[in-house]
């Protein structure tokens, strides 16, 4: 089973080398034990388009989709038997990039 | 077997084998859904059929089997598609009846699943009282006053979270263990202290019908982990605020402060109980097993409880428990509780020092209002002590609270 596990970021800090380290020896460990599927940090919340295609018009918009205090600053994909062992990889990620996450299961069908 | 015998049969059968069947059938079929929906048609059969055909010798083994057919049936309706796929998995795990101990895994299994931590703690009480407890959804909402509409989405959306993020359903790892405890403790607290202080302006002041399931509740997971000293805590403290549950309102419907109980009309059978199991954890701490949160609480209630008169209490004994609650909580919540024994020992003036000292934490709580206001009129300042009753009043939610604090206020000179 696949989890997504997201790095909420906010305006006031980006990440430390310190941070980034530990975030790369977690991957490492991640990947020693099975659990790594993907990870990645995204760029500054200024890079973002907005992309509408809905109606075969795309039209373009400068600047992320919401706006608010906190964002998107990052992602793991891992995988996990269950909610007990992505939870406890999660705490351990928020530990190492010193952020709060969010873990949430992809659709398993 | 006449009708009423029967009618007893079926409610003890629910009161003692729910658990059981939703926690086997979870086990066997891995959906909660399932296993709650077809524990409830096996209980309607019951009722359908025990009167005509009589109570079979083992209620429970004949609930499990029927809620079983019934799932069988659910799923052969509900999933044509993958009927042979379905069919595999069931004759796989139908068979074998399990070895002794294995229901209470089962059923330990659903508890800790009810009150897994990543679900929010509202949805971990509702879920344990509809699984575990076997509490319909409209009790359940009406225990928490909110609509049976609102309570159903909950429970629905708690379930399918467990299945889409797949919260296992097991008991936690030993090293998991005692975190888990803790949080599967507090979910049975809050069930019974909202049993014990019930709010609301349109409820009765005590709910008999939480506090008693939470003790059930609570009996059944110190069934299932005699060794645990918070368990046997909890149970304990439940139990000397249970056995005071009659004397604590007035016939007019007034709150009794413990100095003011009728002793004589506590219950003696719960509290010998609660006074056995605090024995067990004081003998437990003398071989060096540090005591939890739970186990102080018992045994500053077991202090409380131990005398005939009010007057008799050992106040040193109780501020010493507080004490040690205080290292190991120090909530202003517990500060309170401490202060509150210190102005027997050390006198008003200096508990209101150590209340006052909480103003910033606490003024929005109103047993730190009430607590104030008792200090104030102890300390002859009526004025003040005025101020305070009028806030606690505005701030309790318990309709005998409200009653016991507006004549004290209006007892002021």
């Amino acid at each position: 089973m696949q989890y997504l596990i997201s790095v909420i970021d906010d305006e006031t800090t980006s990440p430390t080398p310190a941070e980034l380290a530990a975030a790369g020896a977690f991957n490492d460990r991640l990947k020693t034990e099975g659990h790594f599927v993907f990870a990645g940090g995204l760029a500054a919340l200024s890079t973002a388009t907005v992309i509408d295609n809905r109606n075969g018009e795309p039209v373009f918009t400068d600047g992320p989709f919401l706006e608010s205090k906190e964002y998107f600053g990052g992602l793991w994909i891992i995988e996990a038997p269950d909610l007990d062992v992505a939870i406890k990889l999660a705490a351990e990620g928020s530990r190492q990039c010193n952020r709060r996450v969010e873990v949430r299961p992809f659709h398993s069908e | 077997m006449n009708a009423i015998d029967v009618r007893e049969a079926i409610t003890r059968a629910h009161r003692e084998e729910w658990a059981r069947v939703v926690a086997v059938l979870t086990r066997r079929f891995g959906d909660l859904d399932i296993a709650e929906e077809a524990a409830a048609e096996a209980f309607a059969t019951a009722v359908e059929r025990w009167p005509t055909v009589g109570v079979p010798p083992n209620p429970g083994a004949w609930l499990t089997t029927t809620a079983s057919r019934k799932a069988i049936d659910r799923i052969r309706r509900e999933n044509k598609r993958d009927e042979k796929q379905r069919e595999a998995h069931m004759l796989s795990a139908d068979n074998p009846p399990e070895p002794p101990g294995a229901i209470d895994d089962e059923r330990l299994r659903l508890l800790f699943t009810c009150c897994h931590p990543a679900l929010a703690m509202e949805i971990r009480v509702a879920l344990t009282l509809r699984m575990v407890g076997g509490l319909t959804v409209p009790e359940i909402a009406r225990a928490f006053l909110v609509q049976e509409s609102t309570m159903e989405r909950r429970i629905t959306r708690a379930k399918a979270k467990i299945k889409a993020a797949r919260i296992p359903y097991r008991v936690p790892s030993p090293e998991d263990l005692p975190a888990r405890v803790f949080g599967v403790l507090a979910v049975l607290f809050l069930v019974f202290n909202e049993g014990y202080l019930a709010t609301g302006s349109d409820t009765d002041p005590i709910r008999q019908d939480l506090t008693a399931e939470a003790i059930r509740l609570t009996r059944l997971l110190r069934a299932l982990m005699p060794q645990d000293g918070e368990v046997a805590g909890l149970l304990a403290l439940m139990l000397f605020i249970e056995a005071r549950r009659t004397a604590r309102v007035s016939a007019s419907g007034e709150l009794v402060t413990l100095d003011e109980q009728d002793r004589a009309t506590w219950d003696a059978t719960l509290l010998a109980e609660g006074h056995q199991l605090v024995r067990e954890r004081l003998a437990a701490a003398a071989a060096g097993v540090a005591p939890g949160r739970y186990q102080i609480l018992a045994a500053i209630n077991a202090v409380h409880t131990c005398v005939r008169d009010a007057r008799d209490t050992d106040w040193a004994q109780v501020v010493t428990l507080y004490d040690q609650l205080v290292r190991l909580d120090p909530s202003p919540i517990i500060a309170l509780n401490r202060a509150i024994a210190v102005a027997e020992l050390d006198g008003p003036h200096v508990a209101l020092a150590a209340v006052e000292r909480l103003e910033d934490e606490l003024a929005g709580y109103h047993p730190y209002q009430a607590t104030r206001a008792e200090l104030l009129r102890r300390l002859g300042h009526s004025q003040q002590a005025r101020a305070a009753y009028d806030k606690a009043i505005g701030l309790a939610g318990n309709t005998a609270e409200i009653a016991h604090l507006r004549r004290r206020r209006d007892q002021l000179g």
